[in-house]
């Protein structure tokens, strides 16, 4: 490699590098700051205000799902992330996906009870595909493996 | 070896040559592309809580790893032609960015239809989503920059450069679901066992489809880079002698 083509790979390298360091040092001052939902301790850490318009994501703990009202449109859960956990209240329709021990993103605010109003609920779901078979047989294994444990 | 790509490099040997295996290439990509449709649309297994509607996996995906294999083609073609003034390498850059634009505006469609069934709306601004928004424009951004200059020298080296700099959004839009919380999912872990999560029926029809839209992209940037060739290389003699000889056979 002659030296015109070395120095004109030095500033390929540069510019690559350059941008790299600059971003690099964009994102990490955005910290946190770029998540698109706070954790239920997050909040209860105090990171957000009472009636700040927020995102939440947790799971529906399990047996926490009440459906109320005519239609079953009003409904109350608990969002958990295992270590805290905040009710939900919300009015709407909801995403064929969203039930008990479900990932979910909900946008609104924490009210002065600690009640977080939800506007709009969203259903997250992870990276795990399977067919319901395989599903059933794993959640099956799983209560099995959890009532051996118990027994003494 | 070095020899066979030394010679891509010239754009007459680049256009004799890609002539002879174009056709291979044709259809070795529709050969993939509708074997993996038809598996996974047809007979993958269903999705234990998605249902059928998980089947866009089949498109989404690869199309979305496609536009980022695209940017690391064009990103390669542009520090070529940067380094070694390879004028192939830079029509080949300008190729890619079409192709490009397309995936990703094709991804951030299928997305938002499997968003709006899925999660329950379109779109929403979190890290992935947004990272690939960006990537789509910096795609548009390279074309705008290399259209905005009368002079082919100067057009292809603001692109090249802008095309350099983008390389940085690439493993953002990779990881952004690992590094922040999103809500759209990490990608997925295969698995070789039946037994578990991302069993190889479910995956196996997407390395159909994904190599099947990896052969695509060679496709398109092949055939736009030879007509590319073509008008560049319009004064040239064997190009005339080509036209002539194709005008006679019509």
């Amino acid at each position: 490699m002659n030296s015109a083509r070395k120095q004109k790979l030095g500033i390929v390298l540069s510019i690559v590098l350059g941008a790299a360091i600059a971003v690099s040092l964009i994102l990490v001052a955005f910290d946190q700051g770029l998540n698109v939902f706070f954790t239920p301790t997050e909040i209860a850490d105090g990171k957000v205000n009472a009636h700040q318009n927020i995102r939440i994501g947790g799971m529906v703990k399990v047996g926490s799902l009440v459906k109320e009202g005519l239609a079953g449109t009003r409904i109350e859960f608990v969002a958990t992330d295992t270590n805290i956990d905040i009710p939900v209240v919300y009015e709407g329709v909801l995403p064929d996906i969203f039930r008990e021990g479900q990932g979910v993103v909900a946008e609104g605010y924490v009210d002065e009870h600690g009640v977080f109003q939800a506007r709009q609920i969203m259903a997250k779901h992870d990276e795990n595909y399977m067919s319901p078979e395989v599903q059933a047989a794993m959640e099956a294994g799983r209560h099995k493996q959890a009532q051996g444990s118990l027994t003494p | 070896m070095w020899q066979w790509l030394y010679k891509l490099g010239s754009p007459r040997h680049f256009y004799e040559m890609t002539s002879t295996f174009l056709p291979w290439l044709t259809f070795v990509t529709y050969f993939l592309l509708i074997v993996g449709l038809v598996w996974g649309l047809g007979f993958a297994p269903r999705d234990y809580q998605m249902g059928d509607n998980y089947r866009i996996i089949y498109i989404h995906v690869p199309l979305a790893l496609g536009a980022l294999w695209v940017y690391v083609m064009m990103a390669v073609m542009a520090a070529m032609h940067m380094i070694w003034n390879i004028k192939v390498a830079d029509m080949v850059a300008k190729s890619c960015a079409v192709v490009g634009v397309s995936y990703c505006a094709v991804a951030l469609f299928t997305g938002a239809m499997w968003g709006k069934r899925i999660w329950g709306v379109y779109w929403i601004w979190d890290a992935k989503l947004t990272s690939f928004l960006i990537l789509f424009f910096i795609y548009i951004g390279v074309m705008a920059l290399r259209s905005a200059f009368d002079s082919e020298t100067s057009a292809s080296k603001a692109a090249s450069v802008l095309t350099l700099v983008g390389i940085v959004n690439l493993p953002i839009v990779y990881y952004a679901s690992v590094w922040w919380n999103t809500l759209h999912q990490p990608p997925s872990r295969l698995s070789l066992s039946a037994e578990g999560a991302n069993p190889p029926e479910i995956w196996i029809p997407v390395f159909f489809t994904g190599f099947g839209l990896i052969g695509l992209v060679f496709l398109l940037v092949i055939l736009r880079t030879r007509n590319e060739i073509l008008w560049r290389e319009r004064r040239a003699q064997w190009v005339q002698d080509l036209v002539k000889q194709e005008l006679s056979r019509a």
